[in-house]
Order: structure tokens, then sequence, then C-alpha cells
């Protein structure tokens, strides 16, 4: 920077005569250099593109609202009613009537599966919903603030915890009727204790880096620390966190309907179905395939779904 | 350090007293009692069963004289298993559990973070979607019908292991894939996910601009920082492990603790589910407070004093 | 190349495992393998599944069929059944029965315990009255009810003044057994077979925890006891110090504790078992029609003298209503639940006692047919009809139905929630509920309909007469009746059995006119068993008898 100031200087300031002629109006013309010709892409547009440039993550997205379709009309279009049974015709194989084949109180697989699939998506995403509110709040406090919150709501996670949830299934089938709700509130009052560790070490990691600091030294509150810069900076584990709720969800459902506290039948969730199906998985297999193959499908969807969007939503992940 | 361990041991002791109130209180308030069965038994037999086991008294009195007992290290006789202890049913159930959990867990561990880091080297190749493929498959079939399956399959059709018990070596085999299948493929997602964030961090790009080997740069640097969610998810998950699984103890005929955690509950053995709560917690919070221990090791940065954050 | 190294290190991990896993202390060899499944062999070990620990090995406390199957092999009371459940001498060579039917004297024959010493009436009398003893250790026993047969038993069981001496047992002599009844009970004898009146050793009084391991067990019958691994397996070896130690022709007896069905299903398919299903295991209803085809020499069904029922509310509307509770039990076709959905070989139930209960000379339900109602689709229309009007209602809410949870509750539920719905139009919503809870509601009689079975105690219709009398801690209904509590007042004093027949005969008729029960079907048990064995089978009740049991490949 100083290496040939002093001997090079050379146009002194004193030396500049400037006279009117100097300064010209320029040309208008010569201002569109400057215009935004571009319309301006908000980030969310801008992720929105980069999401749909990713084929995978749009054929998910395309089966899920197919597998959403389908829960919804998928009775209809059945030709049967998920609770009529055909004692003379049980356990058949998939054929051009029962596209499903039958199960063991001879009602169309068909039917049955759109039915659970309806249920089942909702208890996997009313359950996800409810552990990703309580456990990101949770788990943020926890690790953001350290010390004896921590220490307290720590320990608070780990007797919820460690409390069999089964008395509290037991409790709850006594004092309330099943119902979706009574289902969420059952798979919610442990559920979102994971999540809340995993944000937590995130959280714990993460409160130390250098843009935290800023942030800080600029006044933000821990409010806008923790919602703003670290939460989105811990999403990738949280989302994965949460492709795993979702099936813990729909087969924690169906250890509710075991002791009573689920969906009661005629109804079934998938959950249940695969339960009821299992003894039978070698001698009538479809009654097992559909469901599972349909919760597979789901999950993967939802996966690849997620990770499309979580890199769409990255500005680092851009390539 | 010292000082540091014996608050956390307190906490620890607090939690406990909470956590076997609550669960006694909430024990007694659902119906039921360890008499019930599908012959009724006449009413003063049943009077003299209750008396003998002080279920007679006020949930109170109960209460006091459980805690007195619990405070003396004695969790009492199992109330549907004749002569025997609680304690002798948690050890003899927890040898079979552990001995097949730890297995388990070192390979679902080993499994799910090679799948991961394969995974994350291979962005959006044809490794990376098959591992997600895995890893789906993985949390999405329940462990039930893979246990059955992995039965079926390899023990019935094929004859490579035995259906069930643990008689020889090879017994432990499928066992502990059905166990290890869940974890290991979260825990591949999870390696997954964070490894991909920390490869396009700066350090390693400075680490790679200075020209450090692969090999280094994904260990020291990468895996390293990339491993906390894995930490924190192994505590609960040693945890669950080693104090058995209901499912693929009742499908292999294993006798570990896995199925008193619901066969005590549905009999109403009162004395054997508190038992069970509490060992359960104590090998819970000792797993959480090594995972803490564990990120102070894996990130120096983070400070495990309980001192106020500035 | 860097894969290839991965793989490399997965591959000495797992080789690290097994090697670590090779040295954890090995089982002790199943008994399989020395006895071998090979050759000619007439003696080999028998497996069978318990699916659980057996909750007690004492006598006196046992009240479950997994206790009664090990219990059956280690003890022998004074009389035992056969095939065909008639009475049979045991430890007692003969009896005398006294004019009224109230003294019975029993002569024992020399028989010795496992460890040498000679089992006296003595060793009876200290039994029986141990178990009905108020303090016994560890708790009281839950079946003492079982011996309330004799005299001032009950009394002294419930500290209502009898003392200890006052109980009607005594030994005369060492070969000698005197029992006092409070009435003449005719199936005293087919009693003396059942586990709460088998003998245990003396010993026993010195050692609180004696029936919780094999070494400190000290058995009577044809098996003692070898191993017992908890909740793993249980091993019996023949007893050499049994009395007719000729007619054991087992090497010995392996149960496992596997509580999956599935898994026993396929012990037995990989040769592991030899016997699966009923009593103590069950083959799933999904795979029995396959087995049929597939297994159909090993394949076995027997029906028990057990019966499937749901109990009515009578307490509660509209099953107060008897029109409305005929119409419910007229409206079921069984045969489609029997053959469809439970799949077993069940029989279709229309009266309350079941078939294999013995009658005055042959069994009570071929002399006394269940012919209190007929499956009549129009005629139960009209009658709901009538019951509602009766009601003053114009439409049934909808029905609920309760039941425990099991595959198969499940499955017969919704199969009768359909039929209820297409034959009569009431919506049915069924409930399955946790043990606990289930058990809770129904015993307040807080259920509308509500599942229920029972399995006989002994071979008499009393057993199952004795129900649904208004005192019955059983009875669950709400049903009460004088009269039928007349009738069964009548019959426990009656001795003679034509007499007291027809009392039954009058009592189930009464009872089942006024339907507080649903009767769907009469139990029968499936199992499947190994070919070669012979001489293995399950008595009218459901217990499994492999005493006598021998192989011949």
């Amino acid at each position: 920077m100083a290496g040939n100031t002093e001997t090079s200087n050379p146009l002194p300031l004193s030396d500049v005569k400037l006279t009117k002629a100097d300064f010209a109006k320029l040309d208008k013309s010569e201002k569109k250099g400057e215009l935004v010709v571009r319309e301006s892409i908000s980030a969310w547009k801008d992720a929105w593109l980069r999401l749909r440039s990713n084929k995978y993550a749009m054929v998910s997205l395309v089966i899920l609202l197919l597998i959403v379709l389908m829960a919804i009309i998928g009775q209809s279009i059945a030709g049967y009613d998920y609770r009529s049974q055909d004692l003379m015709g049980t356990n058949l194989k998939p054929n051009t009537d029962h596209w499903f084949g039958t199960d063991d109180l001879g009602r169309d697989m068909f039917a049955r599966t759109w039915m659970g699939a309806g249920i089942s998506l909702q208890v996997g995403l009313y359950a996800a919903l409810v552990d990703l509110i309580i456990g990101v709040i949770m788990g943020g406090i926890m690790g953001y603030f350290g010390g004896k919150v921590d220490e307290i709501l720590n320990r608070f996670c780990e007797i919820m915890y460690s409390i069999p949830n089964m008395l509290i299934v037991i409790l709850l089938i006594v004092v309330m009727e099943p119902s979706m709700f009574t289902i969420v509130l059952a798979l919610s009052i442990t559920g979102w204790i994971s999540m809340a560790w995993i944000v937590r070490g995130q959280i714990m990691q993460l409160k130390n880096q250098e843009y935290v600091l800023a942030s800080r030294s600029l006044g933000a509150g821990a409010g806008r620390i923790l919602f703003r810069h670290l939460i989105p900076n811990a999403m990738g584990p949280i989302i994965v966190t949460l492709t795993m709720t979702v099936p813990n969800a729909i087969f924690a459902e169906a250890f509710l309907s075991f002791l009573g506290l689920g969906v009661q039948s005629p109804a079934a969730s998938l959950g249940t179905m695969i339960n009821d199906a299992l003894k039978a998985m070698t001698i009538y297999p479809w009654r097992m395939l559909f469901p599972a193959v349909l919760i597979s499908l789901t999950m993967l969807c939802f996966n690849i779904f997620g990770d499309g969007l979580r890199d769409a939503l990255d500005p680092k992940m851009k390539k | 350090m010292i000082r540091f361990v014996l608050k956390k041991l307190l906490f620890i002791f607090v939690s406990l007293f909470v956590l076997a109130s609550a669960t006694f209180f909430l024990m007694k308030a659902i119906p039921g009692n360890p008499f019930m069965s599908e012959k009724e038994i006449p009413r003063a037999i049943k009077e003299m069963l209750e008396a003998k086991y002080g279920l007679n008294e006020p949930i109170w009195k109960q209460y006091l004289t459980y805690m007195n007992n619990l405070l003396h290290l004695d969790l009492g006789m199992s109330m549907k298993q004749q002569y025997t202890t609680v304690a002798s049913i948690i050890g003899t159930g927890f040898l079979y559990s552990l001995q097949l959990g730890i297995f388990a867990i070192i390979l679902s561990i080993v499994a799910g973070v090679l799948l991961g880091i394969i995974a994350a080297l291979n962005h959006r190749k044809f490794l990376d979607t098959f591992t997600i493929l895995l890893a789906v498959l993985g949390v999405s079939i329940p462990n039930f019908v893979v246990a059955a399956g992995l039965q079926y399959f390899l023990g019935v059709k094929l004859r490579w292991f035995d259906v069930a018990g643990l008689n020889d070596p090879t017994d432990y085999v499928l066992p502990m894939i059905a166990l290890a299948v869940l974890p290991a493929a979260f825990i591949a997602r999870l390696t997954r996910s964070s490894m991909l964030e920390v490869l396009t961090a700066d350090y390693i790009k400075t680490a790679r601009a200075k020209g450090l080997s692969g090999r280094v740069i994904l260990v020291r640097h990468a895996l390293r920082n990339a491993i906390l969610p894995v930490v924190t998810y192994i505590g609960p998950m040693t945890a669950n492990i080693i104090t058995g699984s209901v499912v693929v103890e009742q499908v292999f005929g294993i006798g570990g603790l896995g199925k008193f955690f619901v066969n005590s509950i549905t009999n109403r053995d009162y004395t054997l589910i508190m038992g069970l709560t509490l060992f359960y917690a104590v090998i819970l919070m000792a797993a959480r407070f090594l995972t803490d221990l564990a990120y102070a090791f894996i990130d120096p940065r983070i400070k495990l004093s309980s001192r106020k954050e500035g | 190349m860097k894969l290839k190294s991965t793989m490399s290190t997965i591959a000495a991990v797992l080789a690290i495992i097994l090697v670590v896993v090779g040295c954890t202390p090995k089982k002790e060899e199943n008994g399989t393998t020395d006895t071998g499944n090979a050759g000619t062999a007439t003696s080999k070990v028998f497996r069978m599944n318990l699916s659980t620990e057996p909750p007690t090995l004492d006598p006196a406390q046992s009240q479950d069929q997994v206790s009664f199957t090990v219990l059956n092999g280690l003890y022998e009371g004074l009389t035992r059944k056969n095939e065909a459940g008639e009475v049979v001498p045991g430890i007692a060579e003969k009896w005398d029965i006294s004019e009224d039917g109230k003294t019975y004297t029993f002569h024992l024959r020399d028989a010795k315990w496992s460890n040498g010493d000679p089992v006296t009436a003595g060793d009876f009398e200290f039994s029986w009255k141990r178990a009905l003893d108020p303090q016994l250790k560890p708790e009281p026993s839950a079946y003492a009810y079982q011996l309330y047969y004799i005299e001032n038993a009950e009394s002294y069981n419930t500290g209502g003044g009898a003392t200890v001496d006052q109980v009607g047992v005594k030994a005369k002599d060492d070969k000698t057994l005197e029992v006092k009844l409070n009435s003449a009970t005719p199936y005293f004898l087919s009693l003396m077979s059942f586990q709460t009146y088998f003998p245990v050793h003396k010993s026993v009084k010195d050692n609180e925890a004696w029936a919780a391991s094999a070494s400190t067990i000290i058995s009577n019958g044809p098996f003692k006891m070898s191993d017992w691994q908890k909740s793993t397996s249980i091993k019996l070896v023949p007893n050499d110090n049994y009395y007719a130690k000729d007619e054991v022709k087992l090497a010995g007896v392996q149960f496992v504790m596997v509580p999956d069905s599935l898994t026993e299903l396929n012990m037995y398919k990989t040769d592991e078992l030899d016997w699966a299903g009923k009593p103590t295991g069950e083959i799933p209803a999904d795979q029995i029609e396959a087995l049929r085809g597939s297994n159909k020499d090993e394949f076995y069904q027997k029906g028990i003298a057990s019966m499937y029922y749901y109990l009515l509310n009578t307490k509660e509307k509209p099953f107060t209503n008897e029109k409305i509770r005929k119409a419910f039990s007229m409206a079921l076709t069984r045969k489609d639940i029997t053959d469809k959905v439970t799949k077993a070989g069940e029989i279709p139930a229309y009266g309350l006692v079941p078939p294999g209960i013995k009658g005055e000379t042959e069994e009570y339900r071929t002399e006394v047919k269940d012919d209190y109602f007929t499956e009549d689709l129009a005629e139960a229309k009209k009658l709901l009809a009538e019951g509602m009007q009766e009601l003053g209602v114009t439409k049934l809410d909808p029905i609920k139905l309760t039941f425990n949870t099991s595959d198969n509750h499940k499955r017969v539920a919704q199969a009768v929630a359909e039929m209820w719905h297409k034959n009569l139009g009431v919506d049915v919503e069924i409930q399955n509920q946790e043990w606990g809870v289930f058990l809770e509601n129904r015993n307040k009689l807080n259920y509308q309909v509500a599942r229920a079975g029972w399995g006989a105690d002994y071979n008499d219709p009393m057993t199952y007469i004795d129900l649904f009398t208004s005192k019955s801690g059983n009875n669950n209904t709400g049903y009460a009746s004088k009269e039928y509590d007349d009738l069964v007042a009548k019959a426990y004093a009656e001795q003679d059995t034509k007499k007291r027949m027809e009392l039954f005969k009058q009592a189930e008729k009464l009872f089942m006119d006024a339907r507080a029960i649903v009767p769907l079907y009469y139990y029968s048990d499936v199992y499947l068993e190994k070919p070669g064995f012979k001489g293995i089978f399950i008595d009218y009740k459901g217990d499994i008898d492999y005493t006598r049991g021998y192989y011949e490949g």
C-alpha cells in the first residue's frame, strides 16, 4: 500500500484545475446500465426454483400428492366398503375384483389400505408437528441458556422419558374416549423428547460460532439468535429426526390400538393392519405387503422430498 | 471436576426420587390389581392376598413403605413370579439383554456411520440414493416384521440359523441384526445430513487448501464436527437397547428384560414395575451424562460447567 | 480403493463381534442332541412350549395352565385321569365312600418321593392343610377355594373360626387317609387329580423358596426336575423312585418359554419342538387352514370342555329387556364364525355346559340337548321390534361390544358386530381394552356386551351351572334368580346322579331362557404333534398329559 506513494504523486491536488466544462450532463441512455432487468427473486422463490429443478424431489412430491389423493378417494373407487365382510371370500389373492385381495374377514384390502393410509398419515403428521414444535422450543432453550435452566429441563425430560408410557396410556384410556386427539396426545406426551435432545446438542455446538457472537454483539436478543440463527443451522438433524418421527408415530399408534386407545376396529391404521397380518405373512403375504409398501413408499418420498427441500432452502448447498 | 460430578449425582438422585413418586401414584391410579384373572378368586381370599402385600393400606402409607424400602435399596418381591425378588428378575433378564444389546449397538454405530459417510461423499450419486433407500426402508419397516422376516427366511427356509434361543454364538446373529436395523438406518441418515453440512464449511476448505490428506480431513475435521447429533442419539438409544426390546426378544424367544416392561404392567406386578422403571432411569441418566461428557470431548468449545453464559 | 478398505474394516469388526460372542458362556446343550432324532430309539425327549415362565411350581399356589402343565409331570395326586377322562387309581390304590357320600377313605399304595422318602397319608394331610393355611408363605393360596368341599376348610382358610385340627382331612396311619366333606360331592374323586390336591414333601415347611429352583423341588410323580433356566427352559427327567417307572418311557421333557406363536410354529417346523399349539402354546388362526393341508398327519383338533360367550349387561338398557337379549343371541350364524373365523373346529354353542362333561351315564351334553333356541333371523327381528316397543324406543343407540386385546377376540368381535348390524340393523361399536381395564369394567358391570370364556375345573356340570348364581363372583351379568339359586343349592345337596342331572337340566333351561349370555362356541384345541410320539393327549378340560407318552419311530 505504502510502497511507491512517496516518489510518485503524479497529480497533487493543488494542481488540479477544474472548469465547468468538465461536468457534462450524461445522456439518459447511460443510466440503463444500472437497470434491474430481471425480476427480483425472493429467497422463497429462489428455493422453489431450485426445488423444481431437483427431479427426484419433484417425483416424490407428485407421488405424495397421489397418495394423499388416494387416501381421500381410494375407498370410493374400490367398490367395496372397508367394513363389509364376506366370510365366504376370506384371504383372497389380489384379483380383478379385489385389487389388493381380501383379509381374514373377507374385507376388501384396497378399500382398507387407503382408509388406513388416511388415518396413519394424519397420525404421523400431527405427531410430527407436535414433536417438532415442542421439541425445538425445549431443545433450543436447554441448549442456548445452558446452566441451571438446562440442568432442570434436562432432568425433567429424563423423568418423562423414564415413566412407563404404557401406564400413561392406560390412564388415558380410563379417562378419555379413543379419538385422533387422544392418539396424538398419547404419542406426544413423551414423543418430543428425542427431538429436544437432538436440538439441544446442536445448539450447544452452534452457539459458540462466530456469527452468533457477531449477532450478540450487535445486540440481538436470545429469541432472535435462537430462531434466526441457531435453529435454521440445526435444520439438518431436525429434518432427519422428523422423518424418523413419522414412521415411529405410525407404528406406536398400533401399540395404542393394542392397549385400546388407538383406532378401533373395524377401522384400522396401516400399522394395525401390518400387525394383524404378521401371523399370516408367509401364507397370505398380500395382507401385509400393500400396507407395508405404502408406508415405505410414503416415507421414501418424504425423505427424498425433505432432502430436496433442505438443499433448496440452504444457500450453502448451491452448486 | 469432582464438584461437577457430585452435583450431577445429586441431581440424578433427586430426579430418581421424583420419578419413583410419579410412577408410584400413576401405577396405583390405573384400574386392576395383581390378583385379577379371568376366573375371579373369592373375595375373602383376595382380601387376604391384599393384606399380605399391604395393598389394603391407604395409598400414602403404601407409598411411604415403598420409599422407605427403596432407601434401603430393597426393591421387594415380585407379586406375580413367586419366590422371586425384583432384583433377581432384573439381574437375570438384564444379562441376556445386555449381551445382545452391546453387539447390536456396535453394529448399528459402525454400519450407520460408515453408510452415512459413504452417502455424504457421494452426494446425489448412486451410492447416496442407494443409502437413503436402505435407511428409509430401515426406519419404515417395523422391527417385528424385520425380526419375523429374518427368522422365516434365514431360519426356517434356508436353515442357516436356529429359529430361537441363545444357545450357540450364531444364535446372536439374527436378533442382533433385528435390533440394529432401525438405529443403524437412523444413524446413517443423521451422519449423512451433518456430513453434508460440514463438508461445505470453510474450515474443511481451508484444510483441503492446506493439502491435508483426505482421510485426515474426513476423520479429524469433518466427522468430528458432524458426529455430534449421532452422539446425542446414541445416549438414549443405548439405554433402550441394553434394557431389551420386547419385540425382538419375543420373536427370538430370548429371556431378556424387554418383555417385563410390558408384562409387569399388564399383570399389575407393582414392585416389578417400580423396579424396572428405576433401573431404566438410572441407565438412561448415566447414558445422558456420558453423552454430555462426550460433547465436551468432541467439541472443546462446549462447556460442561453450569457457569452462566454471558 | 477406499471402498475396499472400508469393506475390510467392516469385515474385521464383524469377525471380532463373532469371536467375542463365541466367548460368552455357553448354555447347557438342550437334551435333544444327545438322544438324537434319528433311529428307532424308543426313548426320546419330548419338547414343547410353555410360552412363559410358570408363575409358580408350588401345587398349592398354582392356578394357571402353564404351571399345571409342568406340575402334571412332577406330581401325582390320589387319583389320575385316563384319556377318556375317567378316574383311575393314582397314589391311592383304592378307596371307600361312606353311605351318605360325605366320607372318603383312601388307601395309599407304596409310593416314594424323588428323594426316596415314602409318600404317606400324612403328606396329603400336611399338603392340603398347608394350602388352606391363611399364613402360607409367600402368599395365601389364591386357589385354596378348590379345597372348600372339605369340612371346615373354608372356615379355617378365611378365618371363620375353625382351627387347623378341625379341617376334615386326617391320616389314620401312613397308608390311610380319611376325608370328610361338607356335602356329598359326586365329582370329588375327579378333583383328586386337580393340582391344588397334589401332595408336597414335608421338608417344604423349612424352606420358603423351595419351589423356585430345580434343586429343591422334591416330587412324587413320573418325572423330576433336572434343570430350570429362568425365563428360558425347564427340563424334566424320569423319576426313578416313581412307583410305575416302567410306564414312563420318555427320556425326559423339555419345556421352552417362547411367547411368540409364530416362533413356536417355526421351531416346530425346524424340528426344535415336538409339539406346538394348545394347551400352553398357540397355532395362529391364520395358519390353521394351511397347516391342515401341509401337515395333515401331524394336525390335531380336540374339543375341550370350555366355552366362549358374550355377557349381556342385564342392568343396562337395552339388555334389560329379555326379548332384545333373545334377539341378539338368535341373530348370529355361529357356524360361519367357527368355520370361517376361528377355524379350529369349535362347535357352535346354544347352551351353557360344553361337551366333554360327564352326565348320568354319558356326556351331559349328549343326554341334554342344547336346543334352548335356534338361529332365526326373522324371529330375531320380530323380537327386537317387540322389545324396543316394550322399552319405548324407536331406534337403538349403538351397542358397545368390549373385549380384551387378542387377535382372536378381535376377529370374533368384528364378525359378530357385522352380523348384528346386517341381521338386526343395529350399529355395534367394538372396543378392545387393556386386560386390567377390561376386567375391572366387566366386574363392575360397566359394559353392554363383553367377551367371556370359561373352562371346567372338574368333570361335572356344576362347574358351569354354579357360575351364574347370584353370589357367584364370575356372574358379571347382573342376572340374579332366586329360583336358579334354589335349584343349584338343591343340586349341591342331592346325591342321586339322575336327580342331580335333572336339576342341572332345569337350571340350565331357566338360565338359557333368560339369555343373560350369548353363547358362541365350545372350544377346541388345535395342536401339531411330531409323528412317532404316542400316548400324549389332551384331556376333557384341556390339560396335556405326557406322562405315559412314548416314541415309536
